[in-house]
């Protein structure tokens, strides 16, 4: 069992008693909702009588839903216009904070928390969204919860879960050139497979993952689910410190220094004991794309379609399923696959950083014909910032389309969809069957950067090629 | 001919029904149930779409659509099924087309939870007894005992398991957890006022 680890002493800290049955209960620190997995919990609290108990310690945004085309109200879609129209209501009869659209701080949940310095280490952070693990970059201990435990915390403030063991993965050396967060994870989940981390919290850690920005930190801790782990993180420090650091939410004055003096006494111990390492060397990281059905379907981008034979014998009956779906060959390579539709934004890869990347492969370049490529920033800060630095120019110019905030086609819960089996380059987290919004629609996961140079190019690209340029 | 629904209450101690059968490592959850039909603020239609999309692939010959299957509650699957997302609507449209159990090899994190939190007990067996419960599919009524943790029908004993904690909350109803948790409301009034954080981060503005 692990000990003196953050996640063991950030669970500690936030203990609140052992539940008859066996687990924990554990103190939410902080609660983020939105629109799409909140409302059934409002409605179980009114059937039970309950009221929302701590109601400063939950914050809401709207994000899933929202058109990123037309945002006035009330939206085309009736149906969500009637989820965002139950969430304001719910949130004026809770007294819960409420960041609308237009309210200049809207956007996609795991965008916004962090950039309001709502998301602070040491914390325990929970949202009815598996992406939650994205606040663990802060040294915050973050997970998804389903609806049934989003009512338990507006009652409660609390959830009844069993302690996770804590696996380190220490990423030695650093990522080369052209090679980015979203490479590091993607290879991560690979090698460690798609259902490892069931049971696990995982800590990132070493000299790669200490040289990341802490947007890209949030990529790496983003994709944790996609591991099979609820929740990642890594231990603060400087870097953490200073990007909170005047945001809207972070103490300020005394506050800070108060708050300082403890994030620095949060981090695993030298000789912490954990319930599993597993090391990996980040230089040998390659543009990484997924070809298949599940984030674990992946290849570097001069590698090979792996055959049924080269796989371990649980991964081959999902591999055939892969070759099908996709319409792949075993032994094709993915380099030059043609793409049909280009998506830069999600809670993965939405973030000013992803979009300054991006822009720079785009500039003075043209989408190739016969692509429809649009970026979705993460949050109208997000959207103002970039806008500020240019960079929504720099998109249209190339013939890219600047849309508002949101969730968009990571999941495809608005218009923003593909059609039949399109193939795209998406930015985003996921590319399960059907999961950008048509039953065939195929999914090619890899960073921001490479989806920017598919979209030039028009086919799967190797982004160092424009790099050198 | 259609019963009304109705949602899992109280002690859960046995679980008795046909089982049904679904094949496929590392089924998601937007396969269970696809994100258009998250647009809704109830759970309580979520039943007909289950596997929408799979199901319209194989034209009435998924499991969900199989007359054989039609009345069945106990669920088998094989390995790491419901990950992604978190959405509890996928458990609650499984729940609501009548899955009152799943058994599979392995479950994903917050699909298993969300399971526990509406009612759904879930099982794991290795993967060898998966395929022969697979294989030899039938019409047999099969018995779920969850304090002994066995499935039982004519002709078959297995046992089967439960994490500990989960097995507790269905016998002692405590898997509906949100009473329980309030029972400790004086701890969790102190434990705002001891956290380190709540002193300095006012969310109050």
């Amino acid at each position: 069992m692990s000990q003196n680890t953050l996640f063991d002493k950030v669970w500690d800290l936030h203990k609140v008693a052992n539940l008859p049955g066996g687990s924990d209960q554990i103190f939410i620190g902080l609660h983020l909702i939105h629109e799409v997995t909140s409302p059934q919990a409002f409605g179980a609290l009114k059937d039970k009588n309950l009221n929302v108990k701590f109601p400063e310690r939950t914050i809401a945004t709207v994000d899933h839903i929202v058109p990123t085309d037309n945002q006035s109200r009330p939206f085309k879609d009736n149906l969500a216009e009637q989820m965002i129209n139950t969430l304001e209501k719910n949130c004026i009869e809770n007294k819960i904070k409420f960041f609308n659209i237009g309210s200049g701080n809207q956007g996609i949940v795991h965008v916004v928390a962090p950039e309001l310095g709502l998301t602070q280490p040491g914390m325990t952070i929970a949202c009815g969204d598996s992406h939650t693990s994205t606040h663990g970059a802060f040294g915050s201990i973050a997970f998804g919860i389903g609806t049934s435990q989003v009512r338990d915390v507006l009652a409660s403030q609390t959830i009844a879960m069993n302690k996770l063991k804590v696996r380190q993965i220490w990423c030695e050396n650093k990522l080369s050139d052209g090679i980015f967060a979203k490479d590091l994870v993607l290879h991560i989940i690979h090698k460690l497979g798609v259902k490892a981390g069931v049971g696990y919290a995982y800590e990132f850690a070493g000299p790669a993952i200490s040289a990341l920005s802490i947007e890209e930190r949030m990529t790496i801790c983003n994709m944790s689910i996609e591991g099979g782990a609820r929740c990642g993180y890594v231990n603060p420090d400087d870097k953490t410190f200073s990007y909170i650091r005047d945001r809207l939410f972070a103490p300020k004055h005394e506050d800070w220094d108060k708050a300082i003096n403890w994030w620095q006494s949060l981090k695993s111990d030298r000789n912490a004991i954990y319930d599993d390492v597993i090391r990996l060397d980040a230089s040998t990281v390659e543009p990484t794309i997924t070809w298949g059905i599940t984030p674990g379907q992946s290849i570097g981008i001069n590698q090979k379609i792996p055959s049924k034979n080269d796989l371990h014998p649980d991964d081959q009956f999902i591999a055939e399923e892969a070759y099908e779906y996709m319409g792949f060959k075993p032994g094709q390579l993915i380099k030059n696959t043609p793409i049909d539709v280009c998506f830069i934004g999600s809670c993965t890869n939405g973030r000013i950083s992803d979009l300054r990347v991006a822009a720079e492969i785009v500039k003075h370049n043209k989408v190739a014909k016969n692509v429809t490529a649009f970026v979705v920033p993460g949050s109208e800060k997000v959207a103002k910032e970039a806008k500020e630095e240019g960079l929504d120019k720099i998109f249209l110019d190339a013939g890219f389309q600047w849309r508002e905030p949101g969730c968009s086609m990571c999941l495809a819960m608005n218009s923003d969809k593909l059609i039949g089996n399109q193939i795209s380059a998406s930015s985003s987290n996921r590319n399960f069957k059907g999961r950008q919004g048509s039953p065939s629609g195929r999914t090619l996961l890899m960073s921001p950067a490479m989806v920017a140079a598919a979209a030039i190019a028009g086919k799967v690209s190797d982004v160092r090629d424009f790099l050198e340029k | 001919m259609k019963h009304k629904f109705q949602a899992p209450i109280g002690k859960i101690s046995k679980i008795v029904g046909k089982i049904i059968v679904l094949i496929g490592d590392d089924i998601d959850t937007d396969r269970i149930i696809p994100a258009r039909f998250l647009k809704c603020v109830s759970f309580d239609h979520l039943g007909q779409s289950v596997f929408e999309d799979d199901r319209k692939n194989l034209q009435g010959e998924h499991p969900f659509d199989l007359d054989s299957n039609r009345g069945s509650s106990i669920l088998i699957v094989n390995s790491n099924f419901g990950c992604g997302s978190s959405r509890e609507h996928a458990p609650q449209a499984l729940l609501r087309w009548g899955i009152r159990a799943i058994i599979g090899e392995s479950f994903a994190e917050i699909f298993y939870s969300n399971c526990i939190a509406i009612g759904i007990p879930c099982f794991t067996l290795s993967k060898d007894l998966i395929k022969n419960i697979q294989n030899n599919e039938n019409d047999a009524l099969f018995e779920i005992d969850i304090n002994q943790s066995t499935l039982i029908s004519e002709s078959l004993k297995l046992n089967l398991e439960i994490k500990q904690s989960s097995r507790n909350m269905f016998l002692t109803g405590e898997w509906d957890a949100t009473s329980t948790l309030l029972e400790n409301i004086n701890q969790i009034e102190k434990k705002i006022n001891d956290l380190p954080y709540t002193r300095f981060n006012n969310y109050n503005k």
